[in-house]
């Protein structure tokens, strides 16, 4: 058995690479443990957020499958820090765990060049570290000219609950015993990682009464360019808030020791997620907070268990019951599943170039946990990348690489590659230095143009989105010829909206610069026949255009000293005078330019001096 | 930097000891071949050794070379310093030797680059290490070695902290979204902060200026009508306080006649260069010359004739300087009092004698006021020296002063924070902790040969 490329797992990294090869043509092979998982979500019943929803967003653009997959099997949508601005605004939509897999497995089994297979990939065919195929567990042998390893948190996982430790996946799946052992053999360094899920519980035990209501927007979203909403806002299904207590965080400090985080389990090597830290973990490190949020969040319509985010715990069962009864409104909970913690094998991203190939054996890409990030959309953004790249390599083309001011998922890529990780990694917004480049509105305009290079994106889509740029520059220009006069009727309109007033004629562009004048309020004077989405790109654009001219020039700074280039064959054993430190990053990052040597932990501005003075002079004279 | 550099650190004088300095792995050996006394390659680090500097047999200088090893130095490196007594050139020889047996000329400032890029001084450290080498009086010197122990670094990393703290509350907001229980920060409270970090930079860079008061000293002009007397005052000032240097070119194109060093204050007398050989300032140059040299001096001394009637001119030129750093002085207050300025309503008057020499003191002590330079002691020198820190600063505060130009209600958070980030990473580059390649090549080319 052969095919152009393999992809190994079947999750949201998994999907969104297979789907990209079988896309641009190229017989692809999915091999999953168990074929009813396939884009399962075994924590959260979300797609989207801060940060992660744009990342959705830019997965459309790129001509991916998680935004129309998640506009399908959305109950609930929200845009989030709608009032602190556009370059922070996120979508966030609850997911039904019912119908996103099964979407999503339609959607693979109806693409063309793609089959699904149910094995367990136990060890990897390699020869001149080249990758040639895979071993299954029965010994089968399946040859290909590029592999995806999109292993999620499979890699010898273990379910942690109080004193006990049990190795298999989520939902008690079968985990993959062999397969980062042989890694290892084949000189890949591993490290072991950790997350958590929280409890569910049954819908109808919880005392809604006792609980705050949080409902979806009763405006309309997609996260797809393409999608039309096809949802009513009536429908949506509302989320419930509750709170810990003085009662609850006793409960969790007289029994910490019993956590397998906090001595229950004395061999545990896995680091956790700083950024979503288990409840034990936030009543240690807050101590002085007298409550923490807890969300209560649907699973699905076709069943009643509610996932209480926030409360994350690896807490024995019997005192998991305490803690969520301790809980105003969770008093008669009734547990379905319990909270678990979980540990897994993982790569030193590092040890991958900003492809997503492997630096030591060629034609092998990683995406999704197995390279150290935590979330569904960090697994798809890179498992689309890891596709696209494959492909293209197996089309002797350049992959593709996204800069940190094009997108979100440059922004993860490179920091993986460059910082590695020390827990799981999640995007923030805080993460991106150019965000209010990386809006979610512009995603497309900022990458459908790769999408269509790379042959994701077909014509149809791509039309639209060039007339798409061509309706903003004319709205924009007609703005900009439009001048409102100064009469006493429009001076007296502009003291009601607390701007104010005219002397002179403005222009439509000028007035629209101003914090409290929107399109609605020009538009009492001249209408202007474009769709809502360009009006709103075309006022941001206005809006902020001094910030993003700001932005804009630092982005610049950044590929200036990307231009740097680091020789490939620099040995940094000569440049004696670097700290130690700082050789040693170097050495394991292999940098290829200034610029991203720049961002490696432990490498100092000095340090980079001297490397830049080095490359300048010593590595020139002894190429001479 | 396999070299071993070699450099004459003092300037080339006639004066009585010379030090040249050598730097690199083979400092030590080199200087031993040319050295007869102990065996270099065997004395104990850090000592200072008698002997003589040798070519083939000849004498060339009786000499002490201190040894340090590395990596307890100056550039981290094993270095020697050769203290030769025979004048010019004596010194030169020996560095000729140096050359001969494989040390390389260092290039300007290259002592200082290998002490930065072994990672022994910091950027704000490598530039106090220049202005020390320049620093004329004890107190620009207390300056230098201040900024070269990192307290300057401190200050600005204390502000930078604060900064991110302003930062880091933002970003979590706008992370973590429903998360109530973290701290909201309103605008309200980014603007408070960023007044408290304005206060500060502020703060900073008025005690800067008078910083750069040590190291540039105070440009100051003699102005006056002829016979007023402004020959003999200069000579008197200069008489008494020696002066350092005479005729020398400055940065700028003023002829600076001598310097006087007032209580660690460098006062440059300027464009008075005229004054000794014509006497008629005023009439030859005229009060349109006047006025420009007003312009550029940071301090004027107008002198009057106590015993003769004040001019048109007079009165024109004492309207310029009001709004300047000035003194009136009156002069030969010995002879019969026919200057009538009561209705001139004028401040910081001083009435001297040159002839009878009183009153200087006043005039001393009235100066030292005016620039606080009394206040100004070298225990807590926490400002900024060089102009290119502290325009990096001003560059700061311009964009605090930007932000703090909105209206609070009116700006949304993830904007302000790119103003914030931007700020961060200004200050950043004063330290140096913000990477920026052609600052360090613009620094390197600053620095002088020797050091």
């Amino acid at each position: 058995m052969k095919y152009e490329i393999i992809v190994v797992g079947g999750g949201h990294a998994g999907c969104e690479a297979s789907l990209a090869c079988a896309r641009k043509n190229h017989q692809t092979l999915l091999i999953t443990g168990n074929i009813n998982n396939i884009a399962d979500m075994p924590c959260n019943p979300s797609i989207g957020g801060s940060a992660k929803g744009i990342v959705v967003r830019e997965i459309d653009a790129l001509g991916g499958e998680m935004g129309k997959n998640a506009d399908k099997a959305q109950i609930q949508i929200k845009m989030l820090n709608y009032k602190k601005g556009p370059a922070v605004q996120a979508l966030r939509a609850q997911a039904d765990k019912i119908t996103y897999p099964k979407e999503m497995l339609k959607t693979l089994k109806s693409t063309k060049n793609l089959e699904i297979k149910e094995a367990m990939v136990e060890d990897l065919i390699v020869s001149d570290n080249k990758i040639k195929g895979v071993i299954l567990s029965n010994g089968e042998k399946i040859y290909c000219d590029a592999l995806i390893l999109t292993t999620g948190t499979y890699l010898k996982a273990d379910i942690l609950v109080g004193n006990t430790r049990r190795r298999e996946g989520p939902h008690g799946e079968k985990p993959s015993n062999y397969l980062s052992d042989n890694l290892k053999k084949l000189g890949f360094k591993i490290k072991r990682l950790k997350t958590g899920t929280p409890q569910r519980i049954a819908k109808d035990s919880i005392d809604f009464e006792k609980t705050k209501i949080e409902y979806g927007d009763d405006t309309y979203h997609t996260f797809s360019f393409d999608d039309k909403p096809n949802y009513k806002i009536e429908d949506q299904i509302p989320c419930h808030l509750v709170y810990t207590n003085a009662l609850t965080h006793k409960i969790i400090r007289d029994n910490l020791s019993k956590s397998s985080m906090y001595g229950g389990l004395d061999d545990i090597e896995g680091v956790g997620p700083r950024y979503c830290p288990s409840i034990e973990d936030k009543v240690v490190r807050f101590a002085d907070k007298e409550k923490h949020q807890l969300f209560l969040e649907p699973e699905s319509l076709y069943y009643d268990d509610i996932y209480i985010q926030g409360f994350s715990t690896s807490m024995p069962h019997d005192i998991q019951e305490e803690m969520v009864h301790s809980i105003v409104g969770l008093e008669h909970a009734k547990i379905l599943k319990y909270a678990y913690a979980i540990e897994y094998d993982a790569i030193y991203p590092t040890q991958l170039k900003r492809s997503l190939e492997t630096k030591i054996i060629e034609n092998l890409f990683t995406a999704g946990q197995i390279n150290g990030t935590s979330g569904y959309e960090e697994a798809a953004c890179q498992g689309l990348i890891a596709g696209i790249n494959a492909s293209l390599k197996l089309e002797g083309k350049e992959p593709l690489i996204l800069k940190r001011n094009e997108a979100y998922i440059g922004v993860l890529i490179d920091d993986l590659v460059s910082k590695g990780i020390k827990d799981p990694y999640r995007l923030l917004t805080s993460r991106a230095e150019y965000r209010l480049l990386l809006r979610h509105d512009n995603a497309d305009l900022r990458l459908r143009e790769h999408g269509y290079q790379v042959g994701l994106i077909d014509e149809e889509r791509y039309q639209k989105y060039l007339d798409k740029i061509k309706d903003i520059e004319k709205l924009k220009e007609e703005l900009k010829i439009t001048k409102l006069k100064p009469t006493e009727e429009v001076n007296n309109y502009l003291i009601s909206l607390s701007s104010a007033p005219l002397k002179d004629g403005i222009s439509l562009y000028d007035l629209l610069k101003r914090t409290e004048i929107n399109f609605e309020n020009i538009e009492k004077y001249f209408k202007f026949d474009y769709d809502d989405e360009i009006k709103e790109e075309v006022l941001i654009q206005i809006k902020y255009e001094g910030y993003i001219k700001k932005a804009n020039a630092e982005a610049l700074k950044m590929i200036k000293l990307e231009n740097q280039k680091i020789p490939d064959d620099i040995d940094y054993q000569k440049i004696r005078n670097i700290a130690s430190e700082a050789r040693q990053k170097l050495e394991e990052v292999r940098p290829e330019s200034i610029g991203q040597a720049i961002r490696i932990s432990g490498v100092n501005p000095t340090d980079i001096s001297i490397l830049s003075v080095y490359i300048k002079k010593e590595y020139r004279n002894e190429q001479r | 930097m396999d070299t071993t550099i070699a450099a004459i650190s003092t300037s080339l004088s006639p004066s009585s000891i010379s030090i040249i300095r050598v730097s690199g792995k083979d400092a030590i050996s080199i200087t031993n071949k040319i050295f007869k006394g102990k065996d270099l390659d065997k004395v104990k680090s850090h000592t200072i050794n008698y002997g003589y500097i040798v070519d083939n047999d000849e004498i060339v200088d009786e000499v002490l070379v201190s040894v340090m090893r590395a990596p307890k130095t100056f550039t981290m490196e094993d270095v020697t310093e050769i203290n030769c007594h025979g004048g010019i050139i004596p010194t030169k020889r020996v560095l000729e030797l140096l050359y001969l047996n494989g040390c390389v000329p260092a290039e300007p400032g290259e002592f200082t680059k290998r002490a930065f890029l072994n990672g022994r001084i910091d950027l704000l450290e490598a530039e106090s290490v220049m202005d020390l080498i320049e620093a004329k009086t004890d107190e620009m010197g207390a300056i230098a070695i201040n900024q070269l122990s990192g307290q300057v670094s401190n200050m600005i990393k204390e502000l930078r902290n604060e900064v991110m703290d302003v930062l880091a509350n933002i970003e979590v907001n706008i992370d973590y979204p429903e998360y109530d229980d973290i701290e909201q920060i309103t605008n309200k409270k980014v603007f408070d902060k960023l007044n408290n970090i304005k206060d500060k930079i502020e703060i900073i860079l008025k005690n800067s200026e008078n910083g750069q008061l040590y190291k540039t000293g105070i440009k100051t002009a003699i102005i006056g009508k002829p016979n007023v007397g402004k020959s003999s005052l200069l000579n008197n000032l200069l008489e008494e306080e020696k002066a350092i240097v005479t005729d020398i070119e400055g940065t700028t194109r003023d002829i600076v006649e001598g310097q006087i060093n007032l209580n660690g204050v460098i006062l440059n007398l300027i464009d008075t260069a005229g004054i000794r050989k014509t006497n008629d300032i005023i009439e030859e140059i005229g009060v349109n010359k006047s006025i420009k040299m007003i312009e550029e001096a940071d301090l004027i001394l107008y002198l009057l004739n106590n015993n003769e009637e004040i001019t048109e001119n007079d009165i024109k030129l004492i309207n310029e300087i009001k709004n300047k750093n000035h003194i009136i002085i009156i002069n030969k207050i010995d002879l019969e009092n026919k200057l009538n300025i009561d209705n001139l309503n004028l401040d910081n008057v001083i009435k001297i004698s040159i002839k009878e020499n009183t009153g200087i003191d006043d005039l001393k002590n009235k100066i030292i006021e005016l620039f606080n330079l009394n206040k100004i002691t070298n225990k807590d020198m926490k400002y900024l020296t060089n102009a290119r820190s502290i325009s990096l600063l001003r560059q700061s505060l311009d964009i605090v002063n930007e932000i703090l130009s909105n209206n609070y209600e009116d700006v949304l958070i993830d904007m302000l924070e790119i103003d914030i980030k931007s700020l961060w990473e200004k200050l950043g580059s004063i330290i140096g902790e913000t990477y920026d390649d052609e600052l360090i090549d613009q620094i390197f080319s600053r620095f002088c040969l020797g050091k």
